[in-house]
């Protein structure tokens, strides 16, 4: 799936223990919400006919344009679109504010941590994360111990997922510090949104995004090692059966930089070639979307086709910048993500903006056993798993799945962690020609380069199926525009 | 430019030409086979196809009898024959996919349509709608390809390359195509006669050349002058000598000092050379089978001088 990690959550939904969601467009029932006044009165005028008509014309659009992900397993990589909804998830200015100074200080922390345990480790010294933790953990790179980046970035690219439970109650449920996808979805639905429905624009002070590839382009060439002029900037995909292939084509056309494979770059005399028919011409950044693993089969998996052998020799020298940086996994797994509001104190010195998802570490008793005692209302994950797999979502659970995750944490506590399972809000969906309220989270992308800044919006994602709180393309997920309003 | 990527749009160009050739070949096929025969001569007619792509052996395993139905159904649908214009359009878009970032949103958004409108047909379909309108269809999609590339790509290099799968492409399928027919469509030693004359102005319309045969000679058609037409008339845009002279050029707008650049220009300069009574006297077949092979070597040359194939 075009997501890097799973961004799930999980209501209580048959108990009725909790309060009903928030809604987006409507509250908790408690009169239309400010950001949506414009766009009720448009609906109030509209058939809903209209609407199941557009939905089919956005389904056409991204068919011809190949908007598509390929589906692994299946004999002939079949191409499946994304469903993309027609209601947009909007927010108001004074909300985005919360959410987009929020992911940004996160994001900030994030690279100081990062650059600090490839360095002085001051973190750990400090007692204020388990450096065993750390340093244990599979995705911490000893090859990058001591190098030192330009500006000091690891994470170029973030996607930050943010949930919502209430007016103004955001929490972050998990980081993507590795290589986050979907920004293209972004783009396309809002493109798709001002091609269906023209008339929603003049109505609306809708923050533009469309500069985000301008963005990203200068965030990578201000990655580029001090003193290179006019940096060639080249986007690293797996190949085009990759199923965030499209995004990968997508960017590199929208930045107009080079969309290369591994086995279209080499390296020599220190240094990162790719061969044109012109012969071989110099590369300086590779914002890369493949994993660590597959970059460099010399230093890491050697069964990789995907990378280029000797890259990590040259990035070691500073000859060439990867975005991101080796070994920014170390920043966001579910293990280390309890630590995130540590880390901003511990770095800015400020208290953090967005709240965490109180979190239940397997591996300390008290928690262990508040966890074990309360599976029934939980959602248990696994600290390396994603996508979904490896979880337990107490409410829906049976017995006999409790049971066997009771086992396997006693078993393994430091592979698990809990969470409460958070109401996220929902918003108007089309279904079945009917509007109705499904779950969405919200995933904006954080560019660091000379500064940490953010494209207003993001990715909407929204569980199509009643009830779920899965909102991962695989699991049925499907995407809205995201509109920040002005004012 | 990538030389993959070079590779890559080379070789959409090459599958999209290749899909319009079958197409042209098959529609002639079929309109020959609408004649009054003896039925040894049909099955003949209906081999052409399968033996131009070399697919005879595996059609004859899967489908047992050569029929109309058969070959239409194995040539243009069929995705176990790799030689088949639905694996080709395949071919070409995912060659396009895989270089997507090269193209203008025309040129690409061209080709996915066309394959995923080939994608959702059937052979009931393609039988319901007619068999001269799927092949219209296919020439129409090619010439949309070519009029996106010609209208939108900028005139660098992916312009370039994609320049060079058509008409290399297009060389070889003229070659061969001309080649299988000049046999079957050459009676020995009987005059021409009304059915005879019909073939050729069939084959002649695979080209989209009868009305300039009209143009050009004025007179009724006569094989040699056909062979004529389509091997040394610079101004026929199907003919040998024209899409080498279009190779030529944009070889040497490339890399004019190139190996493969001189070798285009010797092909082409020796095409030019020859007097068509020449060519026939030591055989057209044989000359057909030489240039191809010749124009194959040259697609190997460029592969080696741009795109690292090896």
């Amino acid at each position: 799936m075009p997501w890097q990690e799973d961004g799930s959550a999980v209501t209580r939904k048959k108990t009725g223990m909790l309060k009903r969601a928030f809604d987006e467009m409507h509250g908790f029932d408690d009169g239309l919400r400010k950001a949506y006044q414009a766009y009720d009165a448009w609906l109030k005028t509209t058939h809903i006919e209209r609407l199941v008509e557009k939905h089919q014309q956005a389904d056409l659009i991204f068919r011809r344009l190949g908007i598509t992900f390929s589906v692994y397993g299946s004999e002939e990589g079949v191409e499946r679109l994304i469903p993309f909804d027609v209601v947009p998830r909007i927010l108001d200015a004074e909300e985005w504010r919360i959410v987009s100074t929020g992911v940004c200080q996160r994001v900030r922390a994030i690279n100081a941590y990062l650059d600090d345990i490839y360095h002085g480790q001051n973190i750990l010294r400090a007692g204020r994360i388990p450096a065993e933790l750390v340093l244990n953990n599979p995705a911490f790179r000893p090859e990058v111990l001591g190098l030192d980046l330009p500006r000091g970035v690891y994470v170029h690219v973030a996607g930050i997922d943010v949930v919502r439970v209430g007016p103004g109650e955001f929490y972050v449920l998990e980081d993507n510090a590795r290589v986050p996808s979907g920004v293209s979805y972004m783009l396309e639905d809002r493109e798709t949104m001002m091609r269906l429905f023209p008339e929603l624009f003049p109505l609306h002070a809708v923050a533009p995004v469309n500069h985000y590839p301008e963005m990203l382009l200068r965030t990578l060439r201000s990655a580029a090692a001090p003193g290179v002029v006019d940096p060639t900037v080249v986007v690293l995909t797996p190949g085009h059966f990759n199923s965030a292939y499209f995004e990968h084509a997508f960017l590199a056309t929208q930045m107009g930089v080079e969309l290369v494979e591994g086995q279209d770059m080499f390296v020599e005399d220190d240094t990162v070639f790719m061969r044109t028919t012109d012969g071989p011409r110099r590369v300086d950044v590779i914002y890369r979307r493949i994993d660590d693993d597959f970059i460099d089969p010399l230093a890491f998996d050697p069964s990789s086709q995907l990378g280029v052998p000797g890259l990590l020799s040259v990035v070691r020298n500073g000859r060439v910048t990867l975005a991101n940086a080796i070994g920014t996994g170390v920043a966001d797994d579910k293990a280390i993500y309890c630590f995130v509001p540590e880390m901003i104190e511990f770095y800015l010195g400020e208290k953090p903006i967005l709240s965490n998802v109180p979190t239940y570490r397997c591996a300390i008793a008290d928690d262990r056993a508040y966890v074990i005692d309360h599976l029934e209302e939980l959602v248990v994950k696994e600290v390396a798993g994603s996508g979904g797999y490896g979880m337990l979502v107490g409410p829906t659970s049976t017995a006999e799945q409790r049971y066997a995750f009771k086992a396997s944490i006693l078993a393994h506590p430091e592979r698990f962690i809990a969470q409460p399972t958070l109401s996220l809000s929902t918003c108007p969906t089309l279904v079945d020609g009917k509007l109705v309220p499904r779950h969405v989270d919200l995933r904006p992308y954080v560019l660091t380069g000379e500064t940490t800044s953010v494209v207003p919006g993001g990715l909407t994602r929204v569980a199509l199926r009643e009830g779920s709180l899965v909102v991962n393309s695989s699991q049925g997920g499907g995407t809205k525009d995201t509109w920040v309003l002005e004012g | 430019m990538l030389g993959r990527m070079a590779n890559n749009v080379y070789w959409m160009a090459r599958y999209i030409e290749r899909a319009e050739n079958l197409a042209r070949l098959l529609a002639t096929t079929y309109h020959m086979s609408l004649m009054p025969t003896a039925s040894g001569e049909d099955t003949a007619n209906w081999e052409a196809p399968l033996i131009l792509v070399g697919g005879r052996e595996d059609f004859l395993s899967r489908y047992g009898e050569v029929t109309p139905g058969n070959v239409l159904n194995y040539m243009a649908l069929d995705l176990d024959n790799t030689s088949s214009i639905r694996s080709c359009i395949r071919v070409a878009r995912e060659n396009a996919r895989a270089t997507r970032t090269g193209l203008t949103t025309e040129v690409w958004e061209g080709i996915n349509q066309t394959y995923i409108e080939l994608e959702s047909m059937s052979y009931p379909q393609m039988l319901d709608d007619g068999f001269q309108e799927f092949f219209d269809w296919i020439k129409e999609r090619s010439h949309t390809f070519r009029g996106a590339c010609y209208g939108t790509l900028r005139r660098a290099e992916c312009f370039a390359f994609t320049r060079l799968g058509t008409f290399i492409e297009r060389a070889d399928n003229t070659a061969r195509f001309l080649s299988i027919k000049w046999d079957m469509l050459t009676p020995s030693g009987r005059p021409l006669g009304a059915v005879d004359y019909y073939r050729w102005g069939a084959l002649l319309r695979a080209f989209s050349a009868l009305k300039a045969y009209r143009e050009v000679y004025s007179t009724i058609i006569e094989p040699r002058r056909v062979a004529e037409l389509l091997v040394l008339r610079r101004d026929m845009p199907r003919s040998l000598v024209a899409c080498t002279l279009e190779v030529a050029g944009v070889l040497r707008g490339l890399r004019s000092q190139a190996m493969c650049t001189r070798v285009c220009g010797q092909i082409h300069e020796r095409l030019e050379r020859h007097r068509i009574d020449g060519i026939l006297r030591s055989g057209l077949p044989q000359f057909l089978n030489t240039f191809v092979a010749r124009n194959n070597e040259l697609h190997a040359m460029i592969g080696r001088e741009f795109m690292l194939v090896l």
